[in-house]
């Protein structure tokens, strides 16, 4: 039975269910439960936004809190799924793959070809991305086409509830290391989620709204800016194509391929820093592969090369909104030679 | 378990064993220091002769259960663990037919079914990777313990120190092996350490902390005992400090114009297996013809591995694309 | 309306839930003249896309509601009226059509499915119904469905009957478990539903092998079903369209899926991606994979069928049978229609595997007629 839940608790129920599924799953990170070692209550906080509340004391043994280490607790993560468990370890923000990064990207994403095959490394690293929440340069970034240009790396970054639970869940499953990108706007929406366990595979994008004059290629929070500039655009007469990626490793080329041959025309947006990010990484495929069926040049909506501000003021304008796209979409249909 | 050596007790096949383990980490390093000069060894290998008798000393300790995590200078932790010393040779020669099937090399062999999480290049990359499986042991409550080898470089990266700090707090069965031999590279530790020794800093982090003289194997072997033997039981983490001198450079190639003869003197005076061989015949538990046997089969093994390794097929185009992912 | 001879077209319900629906595409402008059956509107809704027929003869004189845009359910979407009414009264008739139309939908309008489930053996069975009174019918879906397929017939059959639509074992929000997947099981279900109904006798209609699981339930206790009206039932012969049973089973991605999907229908624009989308979400849920592989057993021996259909139906002789079927099905072929012995036969030209989608007002008018042979 679908019924509506939030992203957080749809990440949640994914945890819950794959826990009892699974005795070798494990969780960690700072705070995940809250509380360690204080005179209060143990699971004080799930998590910084909530999303590991309750499995603290559903399963025993299972939840650790940790210490302010990242390589270290990190890297016991990619250690212990060497051993035989799945731990589903938390990076709070994206932004402090600073201090763990070796970890993640010269020991997990390494083990299996460097080992000639010999290695499995099943392990989740959560993360929170995004700007929008005023948290400023530090702690507002998009950084999975760092990860993204990992090879061994999986990355991905559900943008609905449905996807988020059906995503965490084959995250879980998966024998590969798999980075898994929470967007903190998103948190708080809202949609139907089935009850029971299911996986959405990766390397599959998702066509979130047919339409036969643009493809919009879009990831994350932008899935949603895109929708909403879709909708504004119908006025004008103009159907738009919007593709949810979903996953920028694996990446699903054929169905991007498959729309541009349709419509001629690409608008990528990408909340990330312009400079090789996910919209040049999709750019450049469809130049190549696609070129032919290309009747405008290609545009791309993204952040502009700067940290994340933090006036209210300035995050607005920081941030990809639904009048850049409509924008972008017109030049590609407007244009001619 | 079968293959559990009981504390302090070293029968003669054990004795034999352990010389044995070392003389091959021995004779398997002089030689690649005597093929890399022919130049057909590719890219870097960082040679652990001086230094058996901590990987023996300490790897003999352990069992079925348990896992280590070794550096750039991984040869010797490969050999006391059991890795097989012809694909050792061959991985080093990037055969097809190595440990890693060529695809990792000298500084990245590994081999998971002897509980051997591979040498590393990075620099204390292997203190956390061994908080893992420390934590892996205590949830499955087999008693395996991990031990994290590093050198005194390692010693000082901040991945070392925040993993110890991590066993701590967990209570994990985890032992912290610095192999000081004297040089981060080029750089002295005496310069490197802030503290007299690195042992010391085993207080900071809520653990005991043990300075050995890391040519004697019996030493080693007996404080190894005991630290896995508190860890085994629940009792936490355990920094060994090791204080010897690795007899080649950091690299083969490295002029080691920044050393004095310390070496010369240590293969003189301080060599670990003739501390041992001195010991064991002293005590009438081995007999030299003993020792001289098996110094005589290791040379061979080491003739036929080298053979091997240098007829051995290189990895094809077909194999440079695979195991990236379990399943993409 | 103020004037009786003005004919309203209605947005339908399709299935329990609809609460929208969106004209994708009018097939018909302002001033063509419709049969009953005519094509009039495409129409989307949240679970599926498909075209609205003419319920009414007459001339379509005002067009309401706009491409795009979404309409309540029963809410007006055209005016057919005779040439003789003024264009006065159906520019009012419009105006009003038009307030609820921009009104929209309150948020706590009603229109909730009514989902129950029943315990059977176990087994956790949805079900849901629609209608107030009347004999009870019970819809059983077919392979790889849900009680979903039933969305253009439940509201339709609800004004007479009280019509209810389960999900069977391994489908839909049911329990995904099918133990042997035998038919045995699946008709336990069934009859498991009627019990917790409350119900004496029912009508039962069943599409494909949920044809073979009605006949299934009716031969253990003939006294308990009304009547039976088979769409496309399994088991009648041996020829069957096993590569797409195995496809569907086997099918992982859109890509592999949709090909498969689309020999259910006559005319593949019936293939929306909403539906293939649905369709991959359903075999993605835990368990699924285990049900499908396993029914193939019962449905299949080799790339024959397996089933003794005509069997079940002889142990039912007393009971009033009528079978449908599309004469396109590219699934089972409709010649095996004739196997049905002492049925009234409907053969429905147009249609594929999937007539109750396909056409659905004819499948409906083949299951009240079925129901009034009953008595």
């Amino acid at each position: 039975m679908a019924r509506n839940i939030t992203y957080r608790e749809a990440l949640n129920e994914a945890l819950t269910q794959e826990m009892e599924r699974d005795e070798t799953v494990i969780v960690m990170g700072e705070d995940n439960a809250g509380g360690a070692g204080a005179p209060g209550d143990d699971d004080a906080w799930g998590g910084v936004l909530g999303v590991t509340k309750g499995l603290y004391h559903k399963f025993p043994g299972r939840v650790l809190d940790t210490p302010i280490s990242e390589s270290a607790f990190i890297g016991a993560a990619i250690g212990a799924a060497t051993a035989g468990m799945r731990p589903v370890a938390e990076l709070m923000f994206v932004d402090f793959m600073g201090v763990c990064f070796d970890q993640i990207y010269n020991q997990a994403a390494k083990f299996r070809y460097m080992f000639g095959g010999k290695a499995v490394t099943p392990v989740v690293i959560r993360t929170m991305y995004g700007a929008g929440l005023r948290a400023a340069a530090q702690h507002s970034q998009c950084l999975y086409p760092l990860f993204t240009h990992i090879p061994g790396l999986k990355v991905v970054m559900p943008s609905t509830p449905y996807d988020a639970k059906g995503m965490m869940i084959q995250a879980i499953r998966d024998n590969d290391p798999v980075m898994f990108f929470e967007h903190k706007a998103l948190y708080d929406s809202s949609g139907p989620v089935p009850e029971e366990s299911y996986v959405v595979p990766f390397g599959e994008a998702s066509v979130v709204r047919e339409g036969g004059d643009v493809t919009i290629v879009t990831l994350g929070r932008m899935v949603h800016t895109s929708l909403e500039a879709a909708g504004q655009l119908v006025a004008d007469g103009v159907q738009c194509e919007v593709i949810d990626l979903r996953t920028t490793s694996p990446l699903d080329e054929d169905t991007v391929l498959e729309s541009v041959e349709g419509t001629g025309r690409l608008v990528v947006v990408d909340e990330a820093h312009p400079r090789c990010n996910i919209a040049t990484d999709i750019s450049a495929l469809v130049a190549r592969k696609a070129f032919g069926s290309l009747r405008a040049p290609i545009e791309m909506v993204t952040a502009p090369h700067t940290p994340v501000p933090f006036s209210n003021a300035l995050e607005d304008m920081y941030i990809p909104d639904a009048q850049r796209v409509v924008n972008a979409v017109k030049t590609v249909t407007g244009w001619t030679r | 378990m079968t293959d559990t050596v009981e504390r302090k007790t070293l029968t003669r096949e054990h004795l034999l064993d352990v010389y044995r383990t070392m003389r091959t980490i021995r004779e398997f390093e002089e030689r690649v220091h005597a093929e890399f000069a022919t130049g057909e060894i590719p890219g870097f290998v960082h040679l652990y002769a001086g230094e058996e008798a901590s990987a023996v000393g300490v790897c003999s300790n352990l069992d079925g259960r348990d896992t280590i995590a070794s550096t750039h200078r991984g040869h010797g932790h490969c050999i006391a663990r059991g890795v097989d010393v012809g694909e050792m040779m061959a991985e080093i020669y990037g055969r097809k037919t190595g440990s890693c099937h060529g695809k990792g090399g000298s500084m990245h062999i590994a081999d998971l079914s002897k509980g051997m999480l591979g040498a590393n290049g990075i620099v204390g990359g292997g203190p956390p990777l061994i908080c893992g499986t420390a934590l892996a042991a205590k949830l499955k409550g087999n008693g395996g313990v991990s031990v994290a080898f590093f050198g005194d470089g390692g010693s000082n990266q901040g991945t070392t120190l925040e993993s110890m700090n991590l066993a701590s707090v967990w209570n994990l069965p985890a032992i912290f092996v610095a192999e000081n031999n004297g040089y981060a590279e080029s750089t002295s530790s005496t310069w490197s350490v802030a503290s007299d020794n690195i042992a010391d800093r085993a207080a900071g982090f809520g653990m005991p902390g043990v300075i050995l003289d890391g040519f004697d194997f019996f030493a080693v072997h007996e404080a190894a005992s005991e630290a896995i033997a508190r860890a085994r039981e629940g009792g936490g983490p355990t920094l060994i400090e090791m204080k010897f001198t690795r007899y080649f450079g950091h690299f083969e190639g490295d002029q080691q114009t920044y050393r004095a003869s310390e070496v010369e003197h240590a293969r003189a005076e301080l060599d670990c297996l003739k501390r041992f061989a001195d010991r064991v015949t002293e005590t009438g538990e081995l007999a030299r013809p003993d020792l001289d046997a098996v110094d005589a089969e290791v040379g061979v093994l080491i003739d036929r591995v080298v053979a091997e390794a240098k007829a051995a097929p290189l990895p094809t185009e077909a194999d440079l694309l695979t195991d990236v992912y379990v399943r993409y | 309306m103020t004037d009786d001879r003005i004919v309203p077209v209605t947005m339908p319900k399709w299935g329990l839930s609809m609460q929208l629906g969106k004209i994708t595409a009018w097939v018909v402008a302002e001033g063509d003249e419709v049969q009953v059956g005519d094509d009039l509107a495409d129409i989307e809704t949240e679970k599926i896309t498909g075209t609205l027929e003419a319920a009414d003869a007459g001339t379509v004189r005002r067009i309401v509601a706009r491409v795009g845009e979404d309409v309540p359910v029963s809410g007006t979407i055209a005016l057919i009226a005779p040439a003789e009414v003024s264009d006065d009264a159906l520019d009012a008739a419009v105006l009003q059509a038009r307030a609820v139309i921009d009104a929209g939908v309150p948020d706590d309008a009603g229109g909730a499915a009514e989902l129950q489930t029943a315990d059977v053996g176990g087994r956790k069975i949805s079900y849901a119904g629609a209608g107030e009174d009347g004999d009870v019918i019970l819809l059983v879906h077919g392979y790889g469905g849900d009680r979903n397929s039933w969305l253009f017939l439940q509201e339709p059959l609800a004004v007479k009957y009280r019509v209810y639509a389960l999900d069977l074992p391994g489908h839909g929000t049911s329990a995904k478990d099918v133990g042997d997947g035998t038919l045995g099981v699946l008709a336990d279900a069934v009859t498991g539903v009627l019990d917790a109904l409350g119900t004496g006798r029912a009508h039962l209609v069943g599409h494909s092998m949920g044809g073979a699981v009605a006949l299934a339930v009716a031969a253990r206790d003939p006294g308990r079903i009304a009547s039976l009206t088979l769409i496309a039932p399994s088991g009648f012969g041996s020829e069957i369209n096993a590569g797409y049973l195995r496809g569907f089973a086997d099918a992982q991605t859109r890509r592999e899926l949709k090909p498969v999907v689309g020999q259910l229908f006559a005319d593949e624009s019936h293939l929306t991606r909403q539906l293939v989308d649905d369709l991959l979400a359903y075999k993605r849920l835990d368990g699924v994979d285990e049900a499908l592989h396993a029914l193939l057993g019962t449905l299949l021996d080799g790339d024959a069928q397996r089933g003794d259909s005509a069997a079940l139906a002889a142990a039912v002789a007393a009971v009033p049978v009528t079978v449908v079927w599309g004469r396109a099905d590219r699934i089972i072929p409709a010649a095996q229609a004739d196997a049905v012995t002492g049925a009234v036969r409907h053969l429905i030209d147009g249609a594929g595997h999937m007539p109750q989608m396909e056409r659905p007002a004819e499948v409906q008018a083949a299951i009240e007629e079925t129901i009034a042979r009953a008595g």
